[in-house]
């Protein structure tokens, strides 16, 4: 990944808020992360986690506040929309793979139909990257073929095809069977030791510990405490942070 | 170790659940024969012996000596009763095929409104279909024949739309085209045309596979016929001269007209199976789960590229089958077209023939086969379709 020099955070939130009706999910999100770094979310569930990653694509589209994304401010305006989308990739705690498409169509449909590359050259991206994730020999198979970690590697390798310069992960291992955990964590492990740009929403304190240049800790639709594993793990300021980390060590 | 084994293998036979299921459906079977067996040979007993008429189809070639009000083949009183029975069964075609069509149209265009997130266009749809799926589908078809195309103005002060089209309380007269000596010729180009178009397409599905990228291509293969046609068209000498409508006394004259009876009927079906289907439809869309949108979103596709490429896929699974119900209900329904007057396959055979021959047997026989078999053919095209865009597993 080249790093854009001119722009050295590549995602500023500032201030960002967010409701639900009455419900206010995120109350004043300020985070900048810089590029090639790995932030990882964590915190109890219905914290705002998602709904605050979900905002920087526009997943969920944020009321108040400033989201600039590799230097395009997030707005109304569909065409910022639609560059920071092609810049962004997501993947699911669902994996949210195309059941009526093959392995190789669901990582060729977006460079295909959005980048519009021809088929083979789309097609030779596709194999380079299930190489990279380990399951080049699915290619042709359908989803409902196979296991939860070989789809959440399929999609995270979906992500990947349209090149992006940030990757958003929503609790990529939630829906998966212990024994499928690490296969997706040692993928996402070599992807962040290639330089990616990535926000994490996980529960995975491990891949925290050891992959995450800062950890970020939301509570009740704010961000609590921000800092290095180190810090998070050994000397957490936050009384609710200290509660919270009591609570699942 | 072997007397474990023996009490095991051999239950007595009146416990042994194989023996029992075996037996049950024998009995099952036995029962339906017999009475099949019973009522058959009564009915043929009873009519050979007390009215010593046995079942035969010959009046079928009997001088039918009834005239039917539209045909869409030569008929007249002369003809027989199997001829008559073939002019009922092509009205029924024709007006369910018809219906098919602009019913699948409408139904997805109100199944999509419904769906909209404009509050307007979500409602209008939404009273749609709460109101003509609620209304007994014989009182709409009385309604459109009494309330609506009987209620048009007298041939004489017919209104006049431009074409010209009159509309009265005889139907509706819409300017037609009429073959002259060059339409075969043009018939001939328009083939050459079809077979290019089919060419074209062949050859655009081939590039499509090759990019990933398909075409759409039936407006392809539509365009190139439509261009053929139109050369054709400019080189013959006029192979279709257009026969415009004009009033003529008490009547029009000219052109093609479209009875109110046909027009009810048509109307009614549509309306009435369009609701259904507008359900069917929204069901299906929203059968396709959230995170799908989501997905595609996320990765940069266009809302309509989703739609066409994501959604609509997977909604057609979960839309076929009931959308199969849907034809099959309109095709049926259409014999309800006797309460209104237009001769379709029921009114023709199930009434005027039955009434003339008394051939009540025979007569509901050739009916029902003949649904039966039209139902059939609509549900094996649909499963087969069905079959071929379902979903790997596993």
């Amino acid at each position: 990944m080249s790093e854009n020099t001119a722009v050295d955070e590549i995602i500023i939130c500032q201030d960002v808020c967010k409701w639900f009706g009455e419900f206010q999910a995120l109350k004043d999100v300020s985070l900048r992360v810089k590029a090639q770094e790995v932030v990882v979310i964590i915190g109890p569930s219905g914290s705002g986690k998602s709904t605050f990653i979900r905002c920087i694509n526009r997943l969920e589209e944020h009321q108040a506040g400033t989201i600039v994304v590799d230097g395009i401010p997030l707005t109304r305006d569909v065409r910022h929309i639609e560059q920071i989308r092609s810049e962004t990739g997501m993947v699911f705690q669902q994996f949210n793979l195309f059941p009526h498409l093959t392995v190789m169509e669901n990582i060729t449909l977006a460079p295909i139909h959005v980048r519009k590359l021809k088929k083979t050259e789309a097609q030779e991206i596709a194999m380079s990257l299930l190489n990279r994730v380990g399951i080049p020999e699915q290619a042709d198979k359908y989803p409902g073929q196979l296991s939860g970690g070989q789809q959440q590697r399929v999609a995270i390798a979906r992500s990947l095809a349209m090149q992006p310069k940030i990757m958003l992960f929503d609790e990529p291992t939630s829906a998966l069977d212990p024994e499928m955990i690490k296969e997706v964590l040692d993928v996402m492990q070599e992807l962040a030791e290639t330089g990616m740009t990535m926000l994490v929403v996980t529960h995975e304190m491990g891949f925290a510990r050891e992959v995450a240049d800062r950890v970020v800790f939301m509570d009740s639709g704010e961000v609590v405490e921000v800092g290095t594993p180190e810090h998070f793990f050994t000397n957490a300021q936050q009384e609710r942070t200290k509660t919270f980390l009591s609570q699942i060590l | 170790m072997q007397d474990i084994h023996a009490r095991q293998i051999r239950p007595p036979f009146y416990r042994d659940e194989r023996v029992l299921s075996l037996l049950s459906q024998i009995v099952v079977l036995g029962i339906v024969l017999g009475l099949g067996l019973f009522f058959i040979s009564n009915m043929i007993d009873g009519l050979s012996e007390k009215h010593s008429v046995a079942i035969s189809f010959d009046f079928l070639r009997q001088t039918a000596g009834f005239d039917i009000g539209e045909s869409l083949i030569d008929y007249s009183r002369q003809d027989t009763y199997a001829r008559a029975f073939v002019v009922g069964l092509l009205n029924t075609f024709q007006v369910a095929a018809l219906g098919i069509v602009f019913a699948t149209a409408l139904g997805v265009l109100i199944g999509v409104m419904r769906l909209s997130p404009n509050f307007l266009v979500n409602r209008i749809a939404a009273i749609y279909i709460d109101v003509f799926r609620n209304i007994p589908l014989l009182v709409l078809l009385i309604f459109w024949a009494q309330a609506v195309f009987l209620k048009l103005p007298q041939v004489r002060e017919a209104l006049i739309l431009p074409g010209p089209i009159f509309l009265s309380n005889r139907g509706v007269a819409v300017p037609w085209g009429v073959p002259t000596d060059s339409w075969s010729a043009y018939l001939a180009v328009l083939g050459a045309g079809i077979a290019l178009g089919a060419g074209v397409a062949l050859v655009l599905r081939e590039r499509g596979k090759r990019t990933g990228r398909m075409p759409f291509i039936p407006l392809w293969f539509l365009g190139t016929v439509a261009a053929v046609g139109l050369v054709g068209w400019l080189i013959l000498p006029q192979p279709l001269t257009l026969d415009r409508p004009f009033l003529d006394g008490f009547n029009t004259k000219g052109g093609q007209v479209l009875s109110q009876q046909f027009l009810a009927l048509l109307s009614g079906l549509v309306i009435y199976t369009a609701a259904f289907i507008a359900e069917v439809v929204r069901a299906g869309i929203q059968a396709v789960s959230k995170g799908q949108r989501e997905a595609a979103t996320a990765m940069g596709l266009t809302p309509t590229q989703t739609l066409r490429l994501i959604i609509f896929p997977q909604a057609l699974r979960v839309i076929i089958p009931p959308l199969t119900s849907q034809y099959l209900n309109l095709t049926k329904n259409s014999s309800l077209a006797i309460a209104i007057g237009y001769p379709d396959l029921f009114a023709v055979a199930g009434n005027t023939i039955l009434n003339q021959t008394g051939r009540a047997i025979e007569v509901f026989a050739l009916i029902m086969g003949t649904y039966l078999s039209l139902s059939l053919i609509t549900s094996l095209l649909m499963n087969m379709y069905n079959q071929r865009i379902r979903l790997v597993e596993r």
